[in-house]
């Protein structure tokens, strides 16, 4: 998968969960060195950089992404209300720029009409494992070409799930990755749904959600694993 | 103030609802929600109406609606709960969804009629000690050629416990009944024939107490629709036929503090931690006062008598089946399964409310300290009055009319339901009981009119 670029490291929480809610794949760097260091091969897709916490590092980042052969694009910034007279004099360093706190469907908004313009960058429109099929633009779920009706947070669980294939999920991650908000069934909740999505998704494909004992859940195998 | 993340979460789950109305081709909506005798109310509504109701709730009039009239004000709101969405796998070849609805007064406020708002409540209280509360209910009910009352019942099938009744109406029944419950996330933990004719059981795996009562809700829908489809006639009355078992709904208790069963104690007495025994006390404490809620009919007392595995005597036992707080067997290292099971309650009460009562019982025994008295170990079918009251064990209230005065002393049930519903409920009660007084039978005609 495209991975986009996200500084600091470790992201801030709202950032990390807006991107994960989004289905974007990133990787979080500490500062400007890491840029070509933890690069992926095929190049980052683009960025999101946090001036907020750390104004001098992000800038630093921004410069380290662009200032190459081949600039990495699109880059979005984050800034603080305090810090909008900043942007003046560094037009080159970035593509767009939203104001932190930022709303997360904005964040997304922007991000995602960026990625199009640029006509590169990760495609979250699909996320897709063996003959599972989410469609994040209908929210539409299929397995083996059957719509499978879900609930919001089903579904939700199930598209975390399925772009982190292999990764296995303490109940507590899930919980705070994918609900986000406080919610009666604590942490139980995971559990509950877990079993829901396996009623759904029928006897045959139930295992696509394996139990890791006394740690959590996982789907499938990673990609990367022989 | 509602904190961005929420407002966010909420329009992506509006934006989820409307995608799949319209990629699943909905074309009707039913807004779900409960009034107070438990019953479920629907108001349908077209894919086009679904914008006004997410933004601004659908306006109705409550007086109609059992429980929902006030004395000043009869407008209501309801408010779709979009986590609620789901299609209903049975109706009209799957074009039709459901979605649960939160009552609210004109001005916002929550309403206080509300069963649903009633338990939320409840909830939010245990939640502010940590714990998360979660049920799951043993349902009982019967399946009947037909649901004329003014004919002798006919059961479907003459089965018994355990039977495996191979191709008969009433197991083909359960298994598509389970199909449809699964399809819908409503997961099934077993189901059985139970002890009657045509009397069967499906157990609900464990959730948390609000989706539960959400479940229960559907549950009764699917089971009695899915029967009608067939010409049959399926029913929850607590105890439809007279000489053999009524149907229950054990509850399943237990409260966790994040992922921790804070019902369990490695090593303890039966595993039981302190607030294990804290909850059992206070609802052993307060059992006669929750009664009412959870057998709210009539003929919820005619089940609870001695000779049907029904509960008669406030008591607690590990593995007695005629106490009414049993403390199911649990492998030693699952520590999550420890839990306690409740046993009067009847599948025709409001599950809102019943959970709001026990829960409020069980809270109030944690907190106030109530001591667990000792385990009954004798087989309380046995049991003379007298013996029962040297051992110091109380019965259960024998008639609605008992029920409904232990309610009304019960300043924990008042503060549970909240002074709205309360008062309504204890009204429509004693109107119901007095009808029910006022009757002749046919089992004094019969005892009397040769004699007398």
């Amino acid at each position: 998968m495209d991975l986009l670029v996200v500084f600091p490291d470790p992201a801030p929480a709202e950032l990390v969960r807006t991107l994960d809610l989004a289905g974007y794949g990133w990787a979080g760097i500490g500062g400007a060195d890491a840029v070509a260091d933890k690069e992926p091969e095929e190049g980052w897709a683009g960025a999101v950089v946090s001036a907020v916490e750390d104004a001098e590092g992000a800038w630093a980042v921004c410069r380290a992404l662009r200032k190459r052969d081949e600039p990495i694009e699109p880059l979005l910034v984050v800034v603080s209300g305090a810090q909008l007279g900043e942007l003046d004099t560094r037009d080159e360093l970035y593509d767009d720029f939203i104001i932190g706190p930022f709303h997360p469907r904005e964040l997304e908004a922007r991000l995602k009409h960026l990625l199009w313009r640029t006509g590169r960058g990760p495609s979250p429109q699909v996320v897709e494992y063996g003959s599972l099929v989410l469609n994040l633009e209908t929210y539409q779920a299929a397995i083996e070409g059957r719509p499978l009706d879900l609930t919001f947070m089903e579904y939700e669980l199930l598209k975390y799930l399925a772009s982190h294939p292999g990764k296995v999920f303490t109940r507590e991650a899930l919980l705070n990755r994918v609900w986000g908000y406080e919610y009666y069934g604590g942490a139980r909740t995971v559990d509950v749904h877990v079993r829901r999505l396996r009623a759904k998704l029928g006897e045959e494909h139930a295992n696509l959600i394996q139990t890791v004992r006394s740690v959590g859940y996982k789907l499938g195998q990673s990609r990367w694993q022989p | 103030v509602v904190p961005v993340p929420i407002l966010a979460a909420v329009e992506r789950q509006h934006e989820y609802v409307r995608r799949a109305v319209e990629e699943r081709g909905v074309r009707l909506v039913r807004l779900w929600f409960t009034d107070v005798l438990g019953q479920l109310k629907s108001v349908a509504i077209s894919p086009a109406e679904l914008e006004t109701a997410f933004e601004e709730g659908m306006h109705f009039d409550g007086s109609a609606i059992d429980g929902f009239s006030r004395i000043q004000e009869s407008d209501v709101l309801a408010r779709p709960d979009p986590s609620t969405f789901e299609l209903l796998p049975w109706a009209d070849g799957g074009s039709t969804a459901r979605m649960f609805c939160d009552i609210y007064n004109p001005d916002g406020s929550p309403f206080e009629g509300d069963p649903r708002h009633v338990l939320r409540r409840n909830l939010r209280r245990a939640l502010d000690s940590g714990w998360s509360f979660f049920v799951a209910p043993e349902m009982e009910f019967f399946y009947f050629a037909d649901g004329e009352p003014n004919r002798p019942l006919q059961p479907l099938d003459s089965g018994s416990y355990f039977d495996l009744t191979t191709s008969d109406v009433a197991s083909d029944l359960r298994r598509q009944t389970i199909s449809v419950l699964e399809a819908m996330g409503i997961p099934v933990e077993y189901s059985f024939h139970e002890d009657s004719p045509s009397q069967h059981e499906i157990d609900l795996r464990y959730t948390d107490a609000l989706t539960m009562a959400d479940q229960i809700m559907t549950f009764r829908l699917v089971v009695r629709e899915l029967a009608l489809e067939r010409g049959r006639y399926a029913s929850f009355m607590p105890k439809p036929l007279p000489d053999v078992q009524g149907s229950g709904m054990h509850l399943h208790l237990s409260l966790f503090e994040k992922d921790t069963n804070a019902f369990h104690t490695d090593g303890a007495d039966y595993a039981l931690s302190p607030v294990a025994r804290g909850f059992m006390a206070g609802l052993l404490h307060h059992a006669r006062e929750i009664t009412a809620v959870t057998n709210q009919l009539v003929n919820s007392y005619k089940r609870l008598v001695t000779g049907y595995e029904a509960p008669v005597w406030v008591s607690w036992a590990k593995n007695n089946r005629s106490a009414l707080i049993r403390v199911p067997v649990t492998r030693a290292d699952k520590t999550s399964s420890t839990r306690v099971e409740y046993r009067s309650p009847d599948p025709a009460c409001n599950p809102y409310l019943a959970f709001s009562v026990i829960l409020a019982a069980g809270l109030k025994g944690i907190t106030e300290g109530y001591e667990l008295p000792d385990e009954t170990v004798q087989n309380l079918y046995e049991l003379t009055p007298e013996e029962a009251e040297k051992m110091g064990v109380r019965p259960l209230p024998q008639s609605l009319a008992e029920a409904l005065d232990e309610m009304e002393r019960s300043e924990l049930v008042r503060d549970a339901l909240g002074e709205h519903i309360f008062e309504w409920f204890l009204r429509n009660k004693r109107a119901e009981w007095r009808g029910y007084k006022a009757h002749v039978s046919q089992w004094e005609l019969q005892r009397y009119l040769p004699t007398w």
